[in-house]
């Protein structure tokens, strides 16, 4: 169907074959690992998988109704928007607030801002296992830290108590995300026009109002798109946890993936695994939905 | 005078917290290298001490070499590991770079029906939790015999890079002028001719820095090669350091050389290329 728009192309649109062409190699990679697993795990949802000898039998929505009835499942939804709504917060309010410290003039600074890409960069598994070392209850660093510092008496078993278990992967997990935040946000702020500051402050505006009434305005979209898929990427936390501290104990880490993982992986119940999966899977396009439409606003034309 | 006490007095609060701020992004990874290269008896003592009383190598000997003594046959799979982690990274930077710059470029400059609906599915894609992929994936992999194989992780990752590549290129794309391919056309080049002798040498720099992207991506990926792989045959650097252990339980130290050895080649590339990086990073995230 040839359109208006179409016409404005038509120096390029030599032929209709060939954007179609360039597509394809893509394009069936797509389909191969992501259109095919999906549907796969749709039908999986639905039957009672046993792998050992690969026979399906039609079960019905008896494996969504067992999830809700999982009260481990439950609990790692709850785990998990606790552990979300927290981490992401932290590297938000963090992050920008680092962000505007990086944007000062000081010396040294393009050695502060270089050194920030650090823990974006470390694997995720070095990061899990750095910290797990560093928590150690006999020979940690973090135990000889407070000791050093007359802060504790005793050293402490930091990753077997669940309430300091929980925290120490939440710190874990902020530290090695907030830099993202920093160099997005640092992004942006380069990108604000020193007069505007400086008009501000003629008018007798400080810093502070300056941050609230200019900063914040002008990285809106970055701090929105920022939010939303931090988000995303959050509630599909696994290595930090799977290597920290595997979920316990009693389960106060165990975050969604590693449980869904585990019930998959460790229980055998594919079928259960994947009506779990497919849970996550609506909760994240919901989300990413919100974020293609936020893009869309901040001037992403196709 | 208030005024410039004031000044000063930020100035002065600016490097503090500069400093704190280095601190704390570098004294855990310091901490790390700390720990490879000091000896049991120094990181076991109390008080600690943080810094060894004789710097070693040993450690880093052990690893490649595999001449530990308590610590399991992990040592000695190391520098398979390291060799499937580069072939495996290195494949997929190629697949996906490949395919992926097509794909951009018909997005960049070509309409056609569905474009806008399939841009946006590729975007979503990447939001798609990479449980829901590995459970179907495996037992798929389990059917077609491609359970710990290199070529299983080869696929898979792409589902995590391509859609990557199709999406920061387009963008590069879009923003590349067209006057010289337009001078190209008009001196009897066909598109595909313009493309390759024009479009694709002035995107070097976007391509560079997104193959060092994938590159790392691919390089630090744990989750399905944890669950996919068994063996020598496919396994990869992040998950053979989480498997170091002695008959005291976990080896704290040669996990510690392992994770700092698996740090090197993303760390490196992310410190020298950093102006791509975070561009492409801004890119990726944010247009304007």
């Amino acid at each position: 169907m040839p359109s208006k728009k179409s016409k404005l192309f038509l120096k390029h649109d030599s032929s209709k074959v060939l954007p179609r062409l360039l597509l394809l190699p893509g394009m069936v990679i797509i389909a191969l690992v992501f259109v095919y697993p999906i549907c796969y795990a749709l039908l999986m949802s639905f039957h009672k998988v046993n792998v050992s000898n690969q026979t399906w039998s039609f079960a019905g929505i008896s494996n969504y109704i067992a999830m809700f009835k999982d009260q481990y499942f439950l609990k790692a939804m709850g785990v998990t928007a606790k552990f979300t709504v927290l981490s992401v917060s932290f590297e938000m309010v963090i992050g920008t607030l680092m962000a505007v410290l990086l944007n000062q003039n000081f010396k040294g600074r393009g050695f502060v801002r270089g050194i920030m890409i650090i823990p974006w960069a470390l694997p995720t598994v070095v990061n899990a296992i750095m910290w797990k070392w560093i928590f150690n209850a006999n020979y940690g660093a973090f135990n000889a830290l407070l000791t050093q510092l007359n802060l504790i008496d005793t050293y402490k078993a930091w990753l077997a108590r669940p309430d300091t278990a929980f925290n120490c992967l939440l710190f874990a997990n902020v530290w090695k995300e907030t830099p993202y935040v920093v160099l997005l946000v640092l992004a942006g702020l380069q990108s604000i026009p020193h007069e505007l500051y400086e008009a501000a402050s003629v008018d007798g505006c400080g810093p502070i109002r300056g941050f609230f009434k200019i900063t914040i305005p002008m990285i809106k979209q970055i701090l929105l798109i920022l939010l939303i898929t931090k988000t995303i990427w959050t509630i599909q936390t696994y290595d930090v946890v799977s290597i920290m501290t595997a979920g316990g104990p009693a389960s106060s880490t165990q975050l969604i993936s590693y449980y869904v993982q585990k019930m998959s992986f460790k229980f055998f119940d594919f079928g259960v695994g994947s009506a779990m999966a497919f849970v996550i899977m609506l909760i994240t396009f919901i989300l990413s939905v919100c974020y293609v439409r936020s893009m869309a606003k901040n001037g992403e034309v196709i | 005078m208030k005024r410039k006490r004031k000044k000063a007095a930020k100035q002065v609060m600016i490097y503090v917290l500069a400093f704190a701020l280095c601190i704390y992004v570098l004294a855990p990874y310091a901490w790390l290298i700390i720990s490879s290269i000091s000896t049991k008896t120094d990181l076991l003592s109390k008080p600690l001490r943080w810094l060894p009383r004789k710097p070693t190598l040993e450690n880093y000997l052990k690893i490649f070499l595999g001449t530990s003594g308590g610590t399991t046959s992990a040592a000695n799979q190391f520098k398979y590991a390291l060799g499937n982690s580069f072939l495996i990274a290195v494949v997929v930077t190629i697949i996906a770079l490949a395919a992926g710059v097509l794909a951009a470029y018909a997005f960049a400059r070509f309409n056609f029906r569905l474009k806008k609906s399939l841009f946006y599915s590729v975007i979503i894609t990447q939001m798609v939790p990479p449980v829901a992929l590995l459970i179907p994936m495996y037992i798929i992999y389990l059917r077609m015999d491609l359970t710990d194989s290199k070529t299983g992780l080869i696929i898979i990752y792409l589902s995590m890079t391509l859609p990557f590549v199709i999406w920061i290129m387009k963008g590069y794309l879009t923003n590349l002028p067209m006057d010289l391919e337009d001078a190209a056309r008009v001196d009897g080049c066909s598109q595909m001719q313009a493309f390759f002798k024009i479009v694709l040498p002035l995107s070097g720099p976007g391509l560079a820095s997104t193959a060092i992207f994938i590159f790392i991506m691919a390089w630090n990926e744990f989750f399905y090669a944890v669950n996919l792989t068994s063996s020598m045959t496919a396994k990869t650097v992040p998950v053979l350091i989480t498997e170091f252990s002695s008959k005291a339980g976990y080896d704290f130290i040669m996990a510690a050389t392992g994770g700092v050895l698996a740090s090197i080649p993303p760390v490196v590339l992310s410190l020298v290329f950093q102006k791509f990086i975070v561009s492409g990073l801004t890119a990726g995230a944010v247009k304007s």
